[in-house]
């Protein structure tokens, strides 16, 4: 057991935990945070991402143990943004969610990748989410989504 | 009014989105305790002995002697223990699970826990049939005497993996004494009722399922969820505490049913003229261990022997073999995805070898309205298919590049396939074993709650049926409520497969809101509806006789490739599809389905591997079982027609199946263009064309 401080969702906070344990799991059970999901816990789904000082990460690989001092923010704290709006706003309209199991993450891919690329084309957003799996949709209105989002939020990112 | 196929959002795209949808494990219960399930090591024989470590206080083994009742998970066939008690049948076969508060602690027990067997020999081949089928239509295989030519070939397809991203799991606990709850990612909440049931020995009011947000399905939580919830069942009853039992996605991957391997031939019997007199038709299915739904898929399989085309005279037969690997089971399609990839890689061989277009002589045998089907019933609808040709041909330009294509060095392919889907359960299933049962309640203050069984596991059936409701009543969809399924609360409407559930359960809630408007003033009252097969439908399940299904929805899909001269790697340029569903209830979740059912299809036919060596599946994760990414899909284009039937609401077929079981065709048609070569197998991987292309035979 060791004490690990980090920010989360903005907020400073410390845990008293197995340094081993998979940033997913305390995220997931600590937290309660359930927008995290779990699909693989092998790094190849994307179902658990977080931003991870700021960049995408797959939670169910990062030991807590690496996470001290770190800056992480997950699709709860993401949700309190302007860009979050836009975002959820372009994937309802577009019909990007079917069983809504790939779309917190999705939403994270989302946001790190027009954070990077405010501006992507149709081959940068497949290469931006080609970290997250979803069965449902075959990714077009996904795709879509996300270009609608870019120009709808203009300036946001 | 509006048309109701404009869409709306859907009411669960905000919780989805934010992450506070609750999937089964989202669930939090105080004093949670933790399942793990031990498993054979061997693919035949029998247990010797187990010695098990020493348990700590709190920790519980729960196995064959745990069950009250039968051990038996109720499926079709009585051939699947709840807990193996001797016998093992297949690799990881469950024989116990282990409980208790700690995951860690409880995974150490299970891999303490020492298993002697006596092993046999397990049989791989295909050998030991378990159910035969065979129908003939016309002069069944007499025609053949007659024959001027006949023309044979064999065709193979694989494995495919549900693949959904959330694992199986469930939640099980004990309300009260006796009675057992569980909460699961399911497809049919009846059926995992029933099969408990009789495995606790339990009364009606002593089980009770619900279902939580799922995560994908695609017919891998239909019957399988049965034996986990009949396991945790046993395991709530013993340890009397709540207790999680989720998989993860190795143990899923491993464990779990996948799409059945299929071997299937081919013979057409030709006249002088070239055209078709009849078809032989064979087809092999690779059960698993168990045959659990496998006698249905070969069915649905053969009944689609013919494709979309009418051949007069046929002789269908089939094996449902057992062998000592996992069980396979349902998966969207449902046996006709096997058999669409071999009629139409057929039709268009045949077509090569009698050196005549092979788009002209695929039209030519198009199934028209009164035709006879394959079980000599009638397409009684108006078919519509020369004109969704005529679309798909339009916008893909597909002439030009078919021709361009042609050309030695191109490296692209494009292709079309023809294809239905049989819509509900086959024969008299709907009619005789789930007589699907719906209710509408309307509440004092007009709320109007829609009660039915049927899961949204994505598909978008929580939107879809509340919005049919709406407009029945005339009423603001946020008055209509369709609460997750519990069966405390809701009747038995069937299971959520088959593409059922739009038109049958639908079309029963449609008929139910129907009344209800009728009777809007009373103010507190239910309707209740029950399914009847419209009468001039009539089948016989032995001799595969009549109308097999009550509605059929059809579909075009074509597929542009570039296959890379180096690697083989096929890559998808564009799609474009063109369905007749009857009547879309929202075109955007249509589109939706439509995308997402292609891709699986497509990705069937050339991408997605999975094969076992001895029984030992080599692909046990997401990073061994290739799945498509965003990076594997071209553009996408649908059009939909509308063609009502009459007993769908305002005139709706199914959807789901059909957007996937033409895409395997339309991908290999493309390749074959692309690398010049005629192919028999999916999925059409670089290696096989590679292979294809070093044998100097096999060319277009
Ligand atoms: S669960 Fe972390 S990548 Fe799949
Ligand atoms: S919406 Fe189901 S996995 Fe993406």
């Amino acid at each position: 057991m060791a004490k690990i401080d980090f920010r989360l969702n903005g907020v400073p906070v410390s845990i008293e935990t197995q340094l081993n344990r998979r940033l997913l799991d305390v995220l997931h059970e600590d937290f309660d945070l359930i927008g995290i999901k779990e699909g693989c816990g092998e790094g190849e789904c994307g179902a658990c991402a977080v931003l991870f000082d700021h960049e995408i990460i797959n939670s169910c690989s990062v030991p807590i143990a690496n996470c001290a001092n770190k800056d992480i923010v997950t699709i709860e704290g993401f949700s309190n943004t302007s860009r979050y709006k836009i975002l959820k706003d372009a994937f309802e309209e577009e019909g990007a969610v079917q069983c809504g199991f790939c779309t917190p993450g999705m939403m994270i891919a989302a946001e790190s990748l027009l954070n990077k690329n405010p501006k992507p084309t149709t081959e940068e957003i497949k290469i931006g989410l080609s970290g997250n799996l979803c069965r449902c949709t075959g990714y077009n209105m996904i795709i879509k989504a996300i270009q609608r989002a870019a120009k709808v939020g203009e300036g946001k990112w | 009014m509006k048309d109701i196929r404009e869409s709306i959002l859907k009411t669960d795209g905000d919780e989805k989105i934010s992450g506070q949808a609750k999937y089964v494990a989202d669930i939090r219960m105080a004093n949670m305790q933790h399942a793990i399930t031990k498993r054979s090591t061997i693919a035949c024989g029998e247990i010797k002995n187990i010695s098990y470590p020493e348990l700590p206080e709190g920790y519980f083994i729960v196995d064959h002697r745990d069950v009250p009742g039968l051990n038996v998970v109720k499926i079709i066939f009585d051939d699947m223990p709840v807990f193996t008690e001797k016998a093992i049948t297949y690799l990881h076969e469950p024989i116990l699970l282990v409980v208790g508060p700690n995951k860690e602690k409880v995974k150490e027990i299970v891999n303490n826990i020492q298993i002697e067997y006596i092993e046999k020999e397990a049989t791989f081949e295909w050998k030991n049939s378990a159910v035969q089928y065979h129908f003939d239509k016309g002069l069944g295989k007499s025609i053949f005497e007659n024959a001027d030519k006949i023309i044979e070939y064999d065709y193979e397809t694989g494995y495919q993996e549900q693949a959904y991203i959330e694992p199986q799991g469930f939640i099980g606990y004990l309300e009260g004494k006796d009675k057992v709850t569980l909460i699961g990612s399911i497809q049919c909440p009846y059926y995992v009722k029933n099969a408990v049931i009789q495995v606790l020995n339990a009364t009606e009011e002593n089980v009770r399922v619900i279902q939580p947000s799922v995560g994908g399905a695609f017919g891998g939580k239909e019957e399988f969820p049965s034996l986990m919830a009949c396991q945790l069942a046993c395991a709530v009853k013993k340890v009397k505490k709540p207790i999680q039992l989720i998989y993860e996605r190795e143990e899923d991957m491993l464990v779990t049913t996948k799409r059945h391997p299929a071997r299937i031939r081919f013979s057409a019997a030709l006249n002088k003229e070239r055209e078709i007199l009849g078809f032989k038709i064979y087809c092999a299915i690779d059960a698993g261990a168990n045959i659990g739904l496998s006698g249905v898929v070969l069915s649905r399989a053969l009944i689609a022997g013919t494709g979309a085309y009418t051949i007069d005279n046929l002789d269908c037969s089939g094996d449902v073999f057992i062998t000592n690997t996992v069980p396979n089971g349902a998966f969207r399609g449902f046996g006709a995805p096997q058999m669409y990839f071999a009629v139409e890689m057929f039709m268009e061989h045949i077509a090569l070898d009698l050196g005549i277009d092979s788009l002209a002589f695929r039209r030519k045998y198009l199934a028209k309205q009164n035709d006879l089907t394959s079980t000599s019933g009638t397409f009684r609808d108006p078919i519509i298919m020369n004109e969704m040709i005529e679309k798909g041909m339009e916008i893909s330009d597909y002439k030009k590049k078919r021709i361009e294509y042609s050309k030695e060095k191109s490296t692209k392919g494009i292709g079309m396939s023809f294809f239905f889907h049989g819509c509900g359960f086959t024969g008299s299933g709907e009619a005789t074993h789930i007589k699907a049962k719906v209710r509408l309640k309307k509440d004092k203050d007009n709320t109007v709650y829609i009660l039915v069984a049927a899961v949204d596991m994505g598909q978008g059936i929580r939107t879809t049926l509340r919005k049919v409701v709406a407009q029945i009543l005339e009423i603001p969809i946020d008055n209509v409520i369709f609460d997750f399924p519990d069966t405390d609360k809701v009747p038995d409407s069937g299971p959520t497969v088959a593409s059922r559930t739009m038109m049958i359960v639908g079309g029963l809630i449609g008929r139910a809101a129907k009344e209800m408007k009728k009777r809007w003033t009373e103010t507190e009252f239910i309707v209740e509806k029950i399914y009847e097969q419209p009468e001039y439908i009539k089948y016989n399940d032995e001799t595969f006789r009549g109308d097999a299904y009550p509605a059929y929805s059809w579909g075009v899909n074509i597929v542009e490739v570039d296959v890379n001269p180096v690697t083989y790697q096929p890559k998808i340029l564009n799609t474009w599809s063109v369905y007749d569903i009857g009547k879309s209830i929202d075109d955007r979740i249509v589109l939706g389905q439509a995308d997402g059912g292609l891709t699986q299809g497509i990705a069937y036919g050339y991408l997605e591997v999975m094969n076992h060596v001895k029984g030992v599946i080599k692909q046990k994760n997401m990073t061994d079982y290739i799945i498509p990414t965003a990076m594997d899909t071209g553009n996408m284009e649908t059009v939909i027609y509308e063609n009502p039937y009459a007993f769908g609401p305002y005139g709706a077929k199914g959807v789901g199946e059909l957007t996937l079981v033409g895409g395997a065709p339309a991908v290999v048609y493309a390749i074959e263009q692309a690398i010049n070569k005629r192919i028999h197998k999916i999925p059409a991987t670089p290696e096989y064309i590679l292979e294809m292309m070093n044998d100097g035979k096999n060319r277009l």
